[in-house]
């Protein structure tokens, strides 16, 4: 019986079990010669409840059931054709085994209809006939926890029983889970990362790659030796060029002067349009930027560069990618700015325009020094979207691990490295794809400093004026 | 201090004359710094408007014509034609597997040559005979007589009609044009293929069903949870160290940059769970991780947003926790909810980087047909075909770009509007 079958059928038990326990706590309401109201207090909870009680009851053990079936059931199937008289042919080394088990598996189940090995056509018979009885086999316990399981809730089903309580101390277990899935995650972020850097860490020195300035994975992974290979200092140098320094130097100028133009200067019709065209900025999806910078910025830097004659430079600068993030940065700078420039007391305005001063002149030396932690706090967080920034710096900055100061040269960043060393083939145990595990790592690490430097400073400001 | 008299020494100080040269040029020169700083406000946001301007004029400049295609007039002698074919057969349902076998390619490159010239096979599309397959199978008759069809030109000519390529496709499309064989049409395939290796044959409709399925399973998985998760936060969640780092934890993963996600994807999902490479199952799983947080905090705002009256009002008359919350909160929160959903999964449709680390970055020529069949999404085939040498696939990048910013351009419009409407002032 396939899965969707009997997933279907339980859900339809469950429909059932929630109508009948309704007529049932309804038929159980309706005392004869009463009235309404004192029909209701007759019953605990709404039949409703009793309905949605019983169908929980049929659902969530068969369901679950179900679940853990499907990933034992694979274990049970190979054991039970393992000790079938046809497996006597099987070879003992275990990875020929492997190969001719999963084949007679895609055989039986008509993923495939050739066979490499032919003793994999003998063992198609017993696979199946395996998998019939333990599909079969889970399909008939599943029913019968269903049934078992509506049966037990609904003989419960009384006046005063308390349906409501019982199913609402399910819903809330659902919210707690539902919530705790966050934990998960970063749980499983820090795990997956932590653990496949350690085994990198077995393989190179930290200290190696956290100071190392030579990086050049191509060179280990062709049999030179791990040492002297993963040196990640040109990779943070390119990173913190691009996204610290270049995009940084175009997004606080035009970020902060827009938000203060738009919060201080612009009236409310101008307003309602222009700050929706600067969040559209933020809304381009990243591979549209660095497209845009691959094909018209970065071609007419280099063709600056040189007519300039500045030497070194590239066709994938640092320049061009740097730009084009600062401009997808501005509507963040810009938000932040705005947020805490509105968030100063309007007094503190009104008391600078009071005694003479211009609207700038308020701005320079009132505004901009009471809202100066919320725009560092932003400039922070904005540096940590820089930095973490993938397809603008993979399609438009290089792969050339330099050191340089040139912005016309090409420098290579984290991101751009963790995409270029995990995408291709690989396998998954040599340094260079485990490389990419520990740079993100690093990653990892650095941005959430940031953010909780950021929201510190962002946090502690607030305080001083509310 | 002007003005203001000093008492120390008897002698007193005139008020300012605000009239006099030295004062009015003071004052100029501030009311110009006043001007200058202003300027250079409306400046700030003209130049970002001015960029956001040139990104799209650019892209809508080298994409448009992706949308058009050259064709070529070729005409047919279908009863004298090398056919291998049974008009009968073709009332079945397998006339495309008998006009696959029915020497068709032979046929339209010997018409073409006949037709434009002896290197005329060179300058239709290496797939034209596609489209005399097509023709056929609308319109069997047609093998009785001599039909002209529009047959897409080739990369080279398709080129040269829109500007730039080698002097000998120049030289070709003058002739050709010159005899008026020449006319663009809209490239239908553009919408309805998949990908491919020759730029005029390349289409978008595998990827946006890749993006589609991806879509959906990170909806399924990250509205309920995230909403759940607002849920629990916003209104039950006691006050103690757990709950809070619930909270830490969901505004850090708000800000973790996206490829790490695609790094706990890549060893989770595949590497731990085995599950399938490609597929747009991993894909929406890895996002749904992405977006839940996203949806979390614009559900936390918008629960926040009900008053309590709301809720106090629904307890006094009996309701039990739950029934308020979700008989009344929620309900009254869910166009809030619905707008931050929105927004996150248009973010999530514009994701790229941790879809190529598990591996969505493979060439697909065929749309998947389940969220476990490898695919290739929007913005991830706008990357492989940026990276292609050939120069056709500039336009079809850019026209791939245009489609990507359409699409979020409507759902941004639709959270816009949902906000609009449907937000309430308490």
């Amino acid at each position: 019986m396939s899965g969707i079958a009997i997933v279907t059928m339980i859900l339809g038990l469950g429909v059932i079990a929630w109508l009948s326990a309704r007529a049932k706590a309804s038929r159980l309401a309706a005392v004869p010669g009463k009235d309404k109201l004192q029909r209701s207090r007759a019953l605990h909870s709404l039949p409703s409840y009793h309905g949605w009680y019983v169908a929980l009851w049929v659902l969530l053990p068969a369901l679950i059931f179900l679940a853990l079936w499907s990933n034992i059931m694979p274990g049970l199937v190979t054991e039970r054709v393992m000790n079938d008289p046809a497996a006597q042919i099987l070879p003992q080394d275990s990875f020929t085994r492997g190969a001719i088990l999963g084949e007679a598996r895609n055989l039986a189940r008509g993923a495939t209809s050739v066979a490499f090995d032919q003793r994999s056509r003998t063992l198609v018979e017993p696979y199946r006939a395996a998998e019939r009885f333990y599909s079969l086999g889970g399909a008939v316990v599943a029913l019968l926890l269903a049934f078992a399981g509506g049966a037990f809730a609904f003989m419960r089903v009384k006046t005063d029983f308390r349906a409501r309580t019982r199913v609402e101390r399910i819903v809330m277990m659902s919210l707690l889970l539902a919530s705790l899935i966050a934990i998960v995650t970063t749980v499983g972020i820090v795990a997956s990362l932590l653990w496949e850097s350690l085994r990198f860490f077995s393989l190179v020195n930290p200290i190696d790659f956290l100071f190392g300035t030579k990086w050049s994975p191509q060179s280990a992974a062709m049999g030179y030796g791990n040492d002297d290979a993963f040196g990640a200092i040109p990779l943070f140098w390119g990173t913190i060029f691009i996204g610290a320094i270049i995009a940084m130097a175009v997004a606080i100028p035009l970020g902060l002067m827009s938000a203060i133009y738009l919060t201080q200067y612009a009236k409310p019709a101008a307003r309602a349009w222009l700050k929706p065209i600067l969040e559209v900025l933020a809304g381009v999806p990243t591979v549209v930027y660095g497209y845009f910078a691959a094909l018209t910025i970065a071609p007419s830097m280099r063709d600056f560069a040189a007519w300039v004659g500045i030497p070194g430079a590239s066709s994938e600068s640092a320049l061009a990618a740097g730009l084009v993030m600062g401009v997808m940065i501005i509507p963040f700078v810009s938000s932040m700015a705005d947020d805490s420039i509105n968030s100063v007391p309007q007094s503190m305005r009104d008391g600078s325009l009071a005694i003479g001063a211009t609207t700038s002149e308020t701005i320079k030396q009132v505004l901009i020094p009471a809202a100066l932690p919320g725009v560092v706090g932003g400039v922070l967080l904005a540096v940590s979207r820089a930095i973490g920034e993938t397809m603008i710096v993979v399609m438009a900055a290089g792969l050339a691990a330099n050191m340089t100061l040139n912005p016309f040269a090409s420098v290579t960043t984290v991101t751009t490295q963790i995409v270029q060393l995990l995408t291709g083939d690989q396998e998954f145990d040599s340094a260079k794809t485990l490389a990419a595990f520990a740079l993100g790592l690093v990653l990892f690490i650095v941005t959430l400093l940031l953010n909780i430097v950021a929201l510190h400073v962002v946090k502690r400001y607030r305080e001083v004026y509310e | 201090m002007t003005g203001i008299l000093s008492e120390g020494n008897g002698a007193r100080r005139l008020p300012t004359d605000w009239k006099s040269d030295a004062m009015q040029r003071r004052i100029a020169t501030r009311y110009a710094s006043e001007r200058r700083f202003r300027a250079i406000g409306l400046g700030a946001i003209i130049l970002s408007a001015g960029f956001l301007a040139f990104l799209i004029v650019s892209m809508l400049g080298n994409g448009l014509s992706g949308f058009v295609r050259t064709e070529v007039a070729v005409e047919f002698d279908f009863p004298t034609a090398p056919i291998v074919i049974d008009a009968a057969t073709l009332q079945g349902g397998n006339a495309d597997m008998v006009l696959s076998n029915a020497n068709l390619p032979a046929v339209t490159s010997g018409a073409a040559k006949a037709a434009l010239g002896e290197d005329g096979d060179s300058w239709i599309g290496s797939h034209a005979w596609l489209t005399v397959r097509d023709a056929i199978k609308d319109d069997p008759s047609i093998l009785e007589r001599r039909e002209t069809l529009y047959l897409p030109g080739s990369a080279d000519l398709d080129l040269a009609a829109k500007g730039e390529a080698s002097a000998e496709a120049e030289a070709a499309y003058a002739r050709l044009s010159e005899a008026g064989v020449i006319k663009s049409a809209l490239n239908i395939d553009f919408l309805t293929a998949s990908d491919a290796t020759d730029p005029t044959q390349v289409g978008i409709w595998g990827a946006l069903k890749g993006s589609l399925f991806t879509m959906l399973v990170t909806l399924a998985l990250s509205f309920p949870i995230g909403v759940l998760a607002a849920l629990y936060l916003e209104e039950y969640a006691p006050r103690n160290r757990w709950t809070d780092m619930i909270e830490v934890s969901i505004n850090n993963l708000a800000a973790v940059p996206s490829i790490i996600f695609g790094l706990l994807g890549l060893a989770i999902f595949l590497n731990v769970m085995h599950l399938p490479r490609s597929a747009s199952l991993v894909g929406g799983l890895t996002l749904a991780l992405m977006t839940m947080p996203v949806i979390v905090i614009a559900g936390r705002n918008a629960i926040k947003a009900v008053p309590p009256s709301i809720r106090d009002a629904a307890l006094g008359i009996g309701a039990s926790p739950i029934q308020v919350v979700f008989h009344h909160v929620l309900p009254l929160a869910l166009p809030g909810i619905m707008t931050g959903t929105i927004i996150g999964m248009a973010r999530a449709l514009g994701e790229t980087a941790p879809l190529l680390m598990i591996g969505m970055r493979a060439f697909i020529a065929s749309p998947p047909g389940g969220i476990t069949d490898p695919a290739t999404v929007l913005p991830v085939q706008i990357f492989l075909w940026s990276d292609e040498v050939s120069r056709g696939f500039v336009e079809k990048t850019s026209a791939a770009i245009i489609v990507l910013l359409i699409f979020l351009l409507g759902m941004n419009s639709i959270a816009i509007y949902l906000r609009n409407k449907f937000e309430k002032r308490w």
